[in-house]
């Protein structure tokens, strides 16, 4: 053992430790997936409000694409089996947006899935407070456990929000096949529909970055000994 | 000894634990110098303020008032990027609940410490293998820890401790989870290793199997140092030892 000090190798200066304690980011990825992996109910639970309200945002949008699919194709038929399911188009319309009361559900659903995934996150964390605290023993800096935790949240998101959306978007298909037939179905603008579950699938990750930020930062924050301490 | 230096210098250390309204004296004022290389067992009952003061001296800690100085460098000084660069380069923790980090295997929970100090992934995974080889796990390096017994997952965490060469093991109660034989291994594993790479091993423990092996025995008892008994007065009153708690 040699006999100089400890924290002479420490360099001093500006910018010194920065680069003393690292996780390299393709590693956090790494861990965080293989942390999903590993919990992979937990996770799924978790994700599991995201998908519902991803794909009844998704199926809303869609619905609507489909609408104004029919209503571009001119037919008189189409037009009059719209009004008969509920839509309400006027005589000169030709495009239906959502309607307030739509919007008003879809924001409440986001909300409930958002509280919902910030309540699983905050027990996954309190769960994990054991091994968050033995990485920081271990020389973790705060922003490595908040890195795995919002990683871990995009994937989750990513996921979830992809599935939901093509749940809800294909939902809404057969839903508009048995409805209004294949015409409908084939009126349909492809690129409107990329559009829909590409703005869910969007939503979705948002939704999951947003929810998981405030127990990372709750995790990232503990210190060590607290994490120590449980079940002594 | 006496040429040796301090790697651990505690001076008027006092820790106030606030419950509710109520001010609890963890700490009364603890001096204590340890030796590099000795290996040190910090003995009392539960309650005496041993683990308080085993976290002060780990860093995961802050003394109320006094110093705590680690290779003569006080810790209270150092920002939490200093603070995480000791934990990881400096000093290796053993706990008594073994904390492995459960996602992981054997291997991957040895080489996350030297990922953390920059080493490449390749140059981490064959110093994690050498080091599972010589705690005597080498076999079971790709096993999760439920897969693993106590003792064998003591020794992952004995490894863990290892991985970057730190010059303190803080070791917590490390074999109050362990029955009387695995628990003996643990303890001639740790000296063993404290003697052939020159590791400053402080344990907390009221366990009287590692007193055998300490070169140093810290009594604590109602947050002071009751008193510090080398080895060689040790051998003469081991005898009353078992009467002393």
């Amino acid at each position: 053992m040699t006999q100089k000090t400890i924290l002479s190798e420490m360099p001093n200066g500006t910018g010194r430790v920065q680069r003393q304690v690292v996780l390299p980011f393709l590693k956090s990825v790494e861990i965080s997936f293989q942390s999903i992996k590993v919990r992979f109910f937990r996770s799924l639970i978790t994700t599991m409000s995201l998908v519902l309200a991803v794909s009844f945002l998704s199926f809303i949008n869609v619905s609507n694409d489909i609408a104004n699919g029919m209503l571009a194709t001119h037919d008189p038929d189409l037009r009059q089996s719209l009004i008969r399911s509920g839509y309400d188009i006027g005589a000169q319309d030709i495009s239906v947006g959502s309607s307030a009361k739509q919007r008003w559900i879809v924001i409440l659903s986001l909300l409930v899935c958002v509280v919902g995934i910030v309540n699983a996150q905050l027990m996954a964390v309190t769960e994990r407070f054991r091994e968050i605290g033995t990485m920081k023993c271990l020389g973790a800096l705060d922003r490595f456990i908040l890195r795995l935790f919002v990683l871990e949240a995009g994937m989750q998101g990513l996921a979830g929000a992809g599935i939901g959306a093509l749940a809800g978007a294909l939902f809404s298909l057969i839903n508009a096949w048995l409805h209004f037939g294949t015409a409908a179905v084939r009126s349909i603008s492809i690129a409107n529909l990329l559009i829909s579950i590409g703005i869910a699938t969007g939503v979705g990750c948002l939704l999951s970055l947003l929810g998981v930020f405030y127990p990372a930062l709750v995790a990232a924050r503990m210190q060590p000994v607290e994490a120590m301490r449980v079940e002594h | 000894m006496a040429e040796k230096t301090n790697i651990v210098r505690v001076t008027n250390v006092t820790k106030v634990f606030k419950l509710g309204k109520i001010d609890v004296d963890a700490l009364k004022g603890i001096n204590l110098e340890i030796s590099r290389g000795n290996y040190i067992s910090i003995m009392g009952p539960s309650g005496s303020g041993k683990s308080t003061l085993f976290n002060m001296i780990g860093g995961l800690d802050k003394p109320t008032s006094g110093k705590v100085y680690i290779d003569e460098v006080d810790i209270a000084q150092l920002d939490a990027y200093e603070l995480a660069w000791l934990r990881c380069r400096k000093i290796g923790y053993i706990f008594q609940t073994f904390n492995i980090i459960q996602v992981m295997t054997a291997l991957e929970n040895v080489t996350l410490p030297m990922i953390f100090a920059g080493m490449g992934n390749d140059a981490a995974v064959d110093k994690g293998m050498q080091l599972l080889e010589l705690v005597g796990i080498g076999d079971r390096y790709s096993h999760k820890p439920f897969e693993l017994s106590g003792g064998q997952q003591q020794r992952v965490a004995i490894a863990r401790a290892l991985a970057n060469d730190p010059a303190i093991i803080l070791a917590d109660e490390p074999t109050g989870n362990l029955d009387l034989t695995t628990g003996e291994e643990c303890i001639a594993l740790l000296k063993r290793l404290s003697q052939e790479r020159g590791v400053t091993v402080i344990s907390a423990t009221h366990d009287f199997k590692m007193l055998n092996v300490s070169d140093q025995v810290v009594w604590i008892r109602d947050g002071r140092v009751d008193k510090i008994e080398d080895r060689e007065e040790l051998s003469i009153s081991i005898g009353q030892i078992g009467t002393k708690e």
